[in-house]
């Protein structure tokens, strides 16, 4: 197979090729998916305007996190040039994060999204249509056999895009235990780490994941710093161990 | 003469009192009348068993017995750092007051008091009311304080050298500052033990700068001094380094053995455990050996505590939470194990040995590595010597300010202008620039952001006359859910449950139901994986599985299980006894007082090398296995020492010199690398004055800090604090992901959008002065500039063989993360290619 000119150019920027449900993939450095024969790139829990939501109950941390979220965001669509950007859900941290969006980040959203399809899909944070922005609204969408959702579905079965969980994986090293945001994926379904600047991540051990993966086949491709480390976590965690 | 003063300062019932249980008024006793009668506040120090509580309480006893009744006005404040010494003394205090049939009420308040008694006591206090600091920012946080203190004539703060030189002691000094503006009139005394450094509790309780005369110290103290000595049994098993001092467990097991009651002290949890451990194993007489450490479960800590009171136990492992207050019954020895890292406060756990003042302490120091026998014997000297470690005045944190201005506020308005005034007068903020608190009074108001606003979503609001008040109430229950400074670690609660929990494979379903252990770092239980034993509460443990955020364990017996390790649980060795090091090992004459093996080793190194002088900082550079290190002995604590290490690391490195690690121990500093070093320095291609030099503490710090876990750890302290976010209380489930907010996140954030933040501005200094150091590294670089002595050695000298031996012993720092995940990824390659 010969890469088309644009995924030469993003594996030097950091993305590595992985495959889904048969398709062609590249896990984007910062954290998402870019399928490379419809050029759509896929993110997750982009939790815009959380530092608002908390100040809206006395919490009032810095009010920067949706413009170093949607900088993060810029950076991806301006190396990888998608043709549609999918939003999986939980895009704003509650249903009025849209109206609270400032100026800046909302000229700033306004530039991404123009030229291009944007596909907002509804989160449990957001289950309704964003207010006052651009792009469609839907439940779930899909990209060939893939579906595209929020929340994982329940078991193994289905060829899978979703978000939600925001997964995290951990390594025991000689240094320290090291945890990093990361894409989870084991050929059929993937898992895509939060995006948002204020959104945490959850360990891919935790009970929420139980049952999503074949464990035998799930990689971890753990996000830190611009890099992409593919690990099999339960093969290294005993390696390491050891 | 010695007649008509007590009579003139105690009303007969007082006297008749005294005389009736053959007791006369100790003079400090009745110094602290005379302080009270004449609104002078007062500092007493004195040894435990000399009175010192009563001494305190009798003032506020005499003049409540002889003014008329005041409803509703609290008369005496009473603060203890701890809840059960707050309980304990109300006990005590009930003696007198029923014995003499006083009309006085005295209760106390703490975490435990039901809420309709809180409730009541806010408008319908008792005379007396026993209490910690977290509760005194509580009464002061709400609007009935004015009325509760307009009558208060006085304020007690007991073990006070425990409460003061902290965070927590700076909100004390804020909220005193607040009492004295509501009282005037009040007058304060503190009640210490022995302290280094009695000067700078003195200004803690003055009025700094408003012409109020400053507290008196008045000093008692009795009994001869403390007969301390070195174990030196077996002297020849001393290991080289190590924390362990396994080798005179047996010597120690001995001196159990002879003793009535003995308390062993350690440095840390870990040593607790291992020690305990390990006279566990030699204890075929069975005897009563307990263990106390902050880790164990509360109910378990009581329990030792009332079995020590009852003299039924003939040993405690301790560490430094049996430091405080309560009484402990009739030890006999004090002996402790590893050594003590300062003078005073080896001075102090020696005097808890003793109740009867007219009796020697008898102590006895194990130390477990050779460099810890220099620093025991220089213990020794300087308590010998009456010596004591000096602690410079803190700069109060601004975390705590911030939560005190809010505190301020939910209480009702204020004006700025007269809160500065009165933060001035609290000695941890007397040197507060106006700046910086205006900036804390932004925050608290609307974040203190620079390039877009919360206005809209503000906690304060000017009243047209100026004064700030809160925009809801809802604010005020939020600032009393996260009042205080003591910030849990993220621990997590061992359970210990039965064999049949195994079987249960998901992990909800594992019976629950048996007994807390008590909480363990989180961190080190995300290392374990189910079937890996560890030793906790003195019992050999394997981890089975995690259930609703709790660690399940079963009982094991293996015999290599690990020991989990413990942040923050290492005091840094004191600079004057650093000091005595130094010069105990530049002078041979007085290695007569050490113990062979270690002369020897001394002797070795001054053939083989050189001694390092007693202000010189001796620098060696050797080969090894086809490394090239670089040990330093500055003498100046691991904290320094990691710091330094860090520094001299990135300069090595912009060098060529192509460092692959470091390790800290207290005493030394060795980096290891690739580059021949010496070769560089010899040639002169680099220059050791322009290795330390003290520019080290600008930029590269500079640069470091703000990448650093330190810094991250230490900002999700100040945040906490500063109410910035939400406290985790323990027992509530983490979910990692919508509720919560990770700290780490947001200090990112702030970071690339507002670097000059003023909280970021606050964990900096925290960073500056606690887990880094810097200010001793600061001295220590000026020092020694001119004074660095280096020696190119062809192999390693002895006095580098203990720090060596660290290396394969401790985390070694400097290892980057993305190497790390680099081998990881790179693992999965040779695994996908084979």
């Amino acid at each position: 197979m010969t890469s088309p000119a644009p995924l030469r150019e993003a594996i030097t920027g950091g993305d590595l090729p992985a495959m889904l449900a048969g398709r062609s993939f590249l896990v984007v450095a910062e954290g998402g998916l870019f399928d490379v024969a419809e050029a759509s790139l896929i993110v997750a829990d982009l939790h815009l305007e959380k530092g608002s939501s908390l100040a809206r109950h006395g919490r009032l941390v810095p009010p920067y996190d949706s413009g170093a979220t949607l900088a993060v965001l810029a950076r991806m669509i301006t190396r990888l040039m998608p043709r549609r950007v999918v939003c999986l859900g939980d895009s704003f941290h509650d249903g009025e994060g849209a109206s609270r969006l400032g100026d800046e980040e909302r000229r700033q959203l306004a530039h991404l999204q123009s030229g291009r399809d944007w596909l907002w899909v509804s989160g449990n944070h957001d289950p309704q249509p964003p207010a006052g922005v651009g792009g469609d609204f839907v439940t779930q969408s899909a990209l060939g056999p893939i579906t595209l959702r929020h929340e994982p579905m329940a078991g193994r079965a289905v060829f899978e895009i979703a978000g939600h969980l925001h997964p995290a994986a951990r390594l025991r090293t000689r240094a320290g235990t090291l945890k990093r945001r990361c894409v989870a994926s084991d050929g059929r379904r993937a898992v895509l780490p939060a995006l948002g600047a204020y959104a945490g991540g959850l360990d891919l051990g935790h009970k929420a994941f139980s049952g999503l993966f074949d464990e035998k086949k799930l990689i971890a491709y753990m996000l830190d710093g611009g890099s992409i480390y593919p690990v099999a976590l339960g093969r290294t965690r005993r390696a390491v161990a050891s | 003469m010695r007649k008509t003063k007590p009579l003139s300062l105690l009303p007969p019932a007082f006297e008749t009192w005294f005389a009736e249980r053959g007791w006369e008024p100790r003079t400090h006793q009745l110094a602290m009348i005379d302080k009270a009668r004449h609104h002078r506040d007062a500092l007493l120090i004195a040894p435990t068993g000399a009175g010192k509580t009563l001494a305190g309480f009798l003032p506020s006893l005499v003049d409540l017995a002889e003014r008329p009744k005041r409803a509703k006005r609290l008369h005496t404040l009473y603060v203890s750092p701890l809840k059960a010494l707050a309980v304990d003394v109300s006990r005590n205090l009930e003696r007198p007051i029923a014995e003499m049939n006083l009309a006085i009420t005295h209760e106390t308040r703490t975490g435990d008091t039901p809420a309709a008694r809180r409730q009541r006591q806010r408008i319908n206090p008792p005379d007396i009311l026993l209490t910690t600091p977290e509760q005194v920012a509580l009464l002061l946080a709400s609007r009935e304080a004015q009325l509760l203190f307009a009558d208060l004539q006085r304020v007690i703060f007991d073990e006070v050298h425990a409460l003061a030189p902290n965070k927590r002691g700076d909100l004390l000094a804020l909220d005193l500052a607040r009492l004295r503006t509501i009282a005037p009139h009040v007058s304060v005394a503190g009640l210490s033990a022995t302290v280094a450094d009695p000067e700078s509790l003195q200004a803690w309780l003055s009025c700094c700068g408003s012409g109020r005369p400053q507290a008196d110290i008045l000093r008692f103290s009795g009994g001869p001094p403390p007969k301390i000595t070195i174990h030196e049994h077996s002297l020849n098993r001393l290991p080289w380094s190590g924390h362990t001092a396994r080798w005179a467990y047996d010597g120690v097991y001995d001196a159990i053995k002879s003793h009535r009651m003995t308390l062993v002290f350690v440095n840390t949890r870990s040593q607790a455990e291992m020690v305990f451990q390990g006279l566990w194993e030699l204890n075929e007489d069975s005897l009563a050996i307990a263990l106390h450490h902050g880790s164990l479960d509360v109910g378990q800590r009581r329990r030792v505590e009332a079995a020590m009171a009852a003299g039924r136990l003939q040993a405690v492992v301790a560490t430094s939470t049996l430091d405080l207050g309560i009484d402990w019954g009739d030890i006999d020895l004090v002996i402790h194990i590893g050594a003590p890292k300062g003078a005073s406060r080896l001075a102090q756990r020696i005097g808890r040995a003793n109740h009867r003042l007219d009796e020697p302490s008898k102590a006895l120091l194990v130390p477990a590595n050779r460099f810890e026998v220099l620093e025991c014997r220089a213990a020794v000297e300087a308590v010998a010597a009456g010596l004591q470690d000096a602690a410079t005045a803190r700069e109060g944190g601004l975390d705590v300010l911030a939560q005190h201005i809010w505190g301020v506020a939910c209480g009702g308005p204020f004006h700025p202008d007269d809160l500065y005034k009165e933060v001035r007068t609290a000695a941890p903020y007397a040197a507060l620039p106006r700046q910086d608190f205006d900036r804390l009074v932004d925050f608290v108001a609307t974040g203190g952001y620079a390039l877009k606003s919360y206005e809209r979503f503000a906690r304060l609001k000017a009243l047209p006359d100026g004064r700030l008040r809160l925009t809801h109430p809802r604010l005020a229950q939020l600032y009393r859910l996260n009042v205080g400074t003591i910030i849990e670690s993220d621990t997590i609660k061992v359970r210990l449950v039965g064999r049949l929990a195994r079987r249960a494979k998901a992990s909800t379903s594992v019976a629950r139901g048996g007994r807390v252990l008590g909480n363990i770092e989180e961190y080190f239980i995300e290392q374990l994986v189910a079937g890996d034993t560890f030793v906790f509460a003195g019992e050999i443990l394997r981890f089975e599985a995690m259930a609703a955020g709790e660690a399940l364990v079963t009982r094991s017996a293996s015999p290599d299980a690990k020991i989990p390790t413990y942040a923050g649980g290492r005091f840094p060795l004191s600079t004057s006894l650093a000091a005595g090091v130094r010069k105990l090992v530049a002078d041979p004459g007085t290695w007569s007082a050490l113990p062979e093996p270690v002369q020897e080793w001394l002797g070795l190194q001054r053939d083989k090398s050189v001694l390092p002088g007693q202000d010189d900082l001796l620098v060696e550079i050797f080969p090894r296995q086809s490394r090239h290190y670089l040990v330093c002995y500055p003498f100046e604590g691991r904290l320094a020492h990691q710091t330094l290490g860090v520094l001299l690391t990135r300069r090595l490195e912009r060098a060529g010199a192509r460092p692959l690690g470091f390790v800290a121990s207290d005493y030394a500093l060795a980096i290891w690398m690739l580059g021949d070093v010496g070769d560089k320095l010899s040639s002169g291609r680099l220059s050791l004055s322009t290795l330390f030099d003290q520019d080290m503490l600008g930029d590269d710090l500079d640069a470091w800090l703000d990448e650093s876990s330190v810094m991250r750890r230490t900002f999700h302290h100040c945040a906490m604090i500063s109410g910035l976010v939400e406290r985790r209380h323990i027992g509530e489930e983490k979910t990692g992901r919508q509720m919560s907010i990770s700290t780490g996140l947001i200090y990112d954030v702030l970071r690339s959008h507002q670097p000059d933040h003023i909280l970021l501005k606050a964990a900096r200094a925290d960073a500056a002065t606690g887990l880094l150091d810097i200010r001793r590294l600061g001295d220590m670089l000026a020092r020694v500039r001119e004074r660095i002595v280096l020696k190119i050695l062809p192999q390693v000298s002895p006095l580098a063989v203990p720090i060596l031996l660290d290396i394969g012993r401790e985390s070694v720092a400097g290892v980057s993360a993305a190497d790390v995940l680099g081998q990881a990824a790179a693992r999965l390659v040779e695994d996908a290619t084979r």
